[in-house]
């Protein structure tokens, strides 16, 4: 429990640093840090493997390229089975709130499966929908919105 | 002619100490006082009102010493303020009138009235009695025909006194209309600030008239669409307490919280049956979600759709015997009705794009909806009967989305977004918008943050 703990805050820890980065990242520096990812973190699975898969308007199908994500992902939670995840559903604001929310449910729940699927214990994976509420992306376009239909997954 | 009643002030729990007489007395007249008001026709309807809004003088209530006098304007400011926005009045600017106040006696000098176009005259007066308590008075006049429509005296807290200007308000309306106002509500509503994306949302709540802004919860969790219990000064809303997004009852008066129902998933969409022992919402499956009712009393729950979509947005209509919701089992999000037991649903909404977020009048009337996706890509809020004829559609922009009614069903209230401008969400901004259901008289509804899922609440009894 106590290592899982510490890898936890320096998943926090080191999310940040990655958030200033990220700012930076449209003016191309974008440098690997030193030091890697701690393995197993969120970082890790940011950097390496992909948090996140997207889906097309109103749908909750998953696409070729989600599946392949979700592929690496089942991988990833095989090699470090005390990691335990959160699948949040969400969409973009081109749809009502309450139903958006159900919406990114069934988004969130057709990643679980999936990766339940590919061998994942279920025990291991919560759900969560934010709806229209939680955007990653800030602007009012295509693609925005369509960066915004996903699912993300984070070590919990 | 001139009759007075004093009416006793129920009160809401949070108002502390409003005193009111129960007692019914007559005025300089002696005719019993209930009949001075009841079964009186409206002196205009609402259709002529909207075309031509009356013309009513309301002069600052005479004061029995400064601070009365003070307060008398005051409250002659808030029924002003009140009639003025409901777009079915024009009140006159008191620059114009001929004499400051009603003067002397009871009767007004109808002639310096009439002068100034006014139909109606709103003549009042405030006294201090003492111990935090105030005597508000106030009468009604038909100038034309020289007759107090109305006349009643209120007992109550120096502190009530806004809640006693929106009463006034609402005699005015009902008198002159001939339908309850809704000048004595409060609107609930999630207030956000903070960049996009990372938004702090609380329940806020505030008078009609944006007043009496206050906020019910602390921000460390998302919560999101509060509705008014119909009696009780309560709320159903949802939220994201320790990453568990379920609906939760919200008691004002006592503070407090509980969840409603126990489902291993997500709750949400709530809202109260008319007669207020249940609560009617969705629970997410795993291809969906589904509606279900829920006793407050034994907290048994009852599904009343399984459909293996999106069934969402449940809203009983007024007498609790049908229920309008969202659902996406025909493909997109359209509405359908069917019975408070469930079964037989049948679609209502056959326009172009997708509807959503029904809701019914108070009046049993209409249906309010948000409809998005058709050939503008824009959101719009509408309405249409129950059946689903004689739609249209009221306000349209960027994104528009879940009415609200009035308790009088004249008016209901939205939420609007502006697009954002550039990738950092600049620009980005949600607004309460209010509008009457003719599609006229649209208007920003100030508050304090950005703000969204506006629900109004009852009239108070």
């Amino acid at each position: 429990m106590n290592s899982k703990m510490i890898g936890a805050l320096a998943a926090v820890a080191l999310l940040a640093a990655c958030a200033n980065k990220n700012e930076n990242a449209s003016t191309g520096t974008g440098a690997a840090t030193t030091a890697g990812p701690v393995p197993g973190s969120q970082e890790d699975l940011v950097a390496n493997v992909g948090d996140r898969v997207f889906f097309d308007f109103d749908r909750s199908n998953l696409r070729s390229d989600a599946k392949a994500t979700l592929d690496r992902q089942a991988g990833w939670l095989a090699k470090y089975p005390q990691v335990n995840v959160q699948v949040a559903g969400n969409c973009d604001d081109r749809g009502t709130e309450e139903y958006n929310l159900a919406l990114g449910q069934r988004r969130a729940n057709a990643s679980r499966d999936y990766l339940v699927a590919r061998g994942v214990a279920a025990p291991r994976l919560t759900t969560i929908s934010y709806g229209k509420d939680r955007p990653t992306a800030l602007g009012d376009n295509e693609q925005a919105w369509a960066q915004n239909r996903n699912t993300i997954t984070s070590v919990r | 002619m001139n009759r007075l009643s004093i009416i006793p002030l129920s009160r809401r729990s949070l108002m502390v100490g409003a005193a009111g007489s129960a007692a019914l007395i007559a005025g300089t007249h002696a005719v019993a006082a209930q009949t001075s008001s009841a079964g009186r026709t409206a002196v205009i309807d609402v259709n002529r009102a909207r075309a031509d809004p009356i013309p009513i003088a309301i002069p600052g209530f005479t004061g029995s010493d400064g601070a009365s006098a003070q307060l008398g304007q005051d409250i002659a400011n808030v029924v002003t303020n009140d009639l003025a926005h409901s777009g079915l009045f024009r009140p006159i600017a008191q620059q114009a009138y001929i004499q400051a106040s009603s003067a002397q006696g009871d009767m007004p000098n109808f002639q310096n009235w009439k002068a100034i176009g006014a139909q109606a005259l709103v003549t009042g007066r405030a006294e201090a009695q003492g111990g935090g308590q105030v005597r508000l008075e106030f009468r009604l006049w038909d100038v034309l025909p020289q007759a107090q429509l109305q006349g009643t005296a209120y007992t109550t807290t120096q502190a009530n006194w806004r809640r006693i200007a929106h009463i006034i308000a609402d005699v005015i309306y009902e008198r002159l209309l001939g339908e309850k106002g809704y000048f004595d509500t409060r609107i609930v509503y999630i207030a956000a600030t903070g960049p996009r994306g990372r938004q702090t949302k609380r329940l806020a709540i505030m008078d009609q008239d944006s007043e009496n802004n206050r906020y019910l919860t602390d921000g460390s969790w998302m919560v999101l669409t509060p509705r008014f219990h119909p009696r009780r000064d309560e709320i159903a809303f949802m939220s994201y307490a320790n990453n568990r997004p379920r609906v939760y009852l919200f008691n004002l008066s006592s503070g407090q919280q509980r969840v409603l129902g126990d489902f291993p998933g997500m709750t949400f969409a709530p809202r109260f049956a008319p007669d207020g022992n249940s609560v009617v919402m969705s629970v997410s499956t795993n291809t969906g979600s589904d509606i279900v009712s829920v006793d407050l009393a034994s907290h048994t729950s009852r599904r009343l759709t399984d459909s293996g979509s999106i069934d969402v947005s449940p809203c009983y209509n007024p007498d609790g015997s049908q229920i309008v919701f969202n659902s996406d089992r025909g493909g997109d999000q359209q509405l359908y009705v069917m019975g408070a037991g469930g079964g037989g649903a049948r679609r209502i909404s056959f326009g172009s794009g997708r509807y959503a977020t029904p809701v019914w009048s108070p009046r049993g009337d209409l249906i309010a909806f948000t409809r998005f996706g058709g050939e503008s890509g824009n959101f719009s809020i509408g309405v249409m009967h129950p059946d689903g004829s004689g739609e249209r559609l009221l306000s349209e922009g960027f994104s528009v989305e879940g009415p609200t009614f009035a308790p009088n069903g004249r008016v209901l209230m939205f939420w609007r977004q502006s697009a954002a401008r550039d990738n950092r969400g600049s620009g980005f901004s949600s607004r309460l918008v209010s509008v009457d259901i003719t599609g006229f008289n649209e208007r920003l509804v100030t508050t304090p943050t950005d703000a969204s899922d506006p629900a109004w609440s009852p009239l108070a009894a």
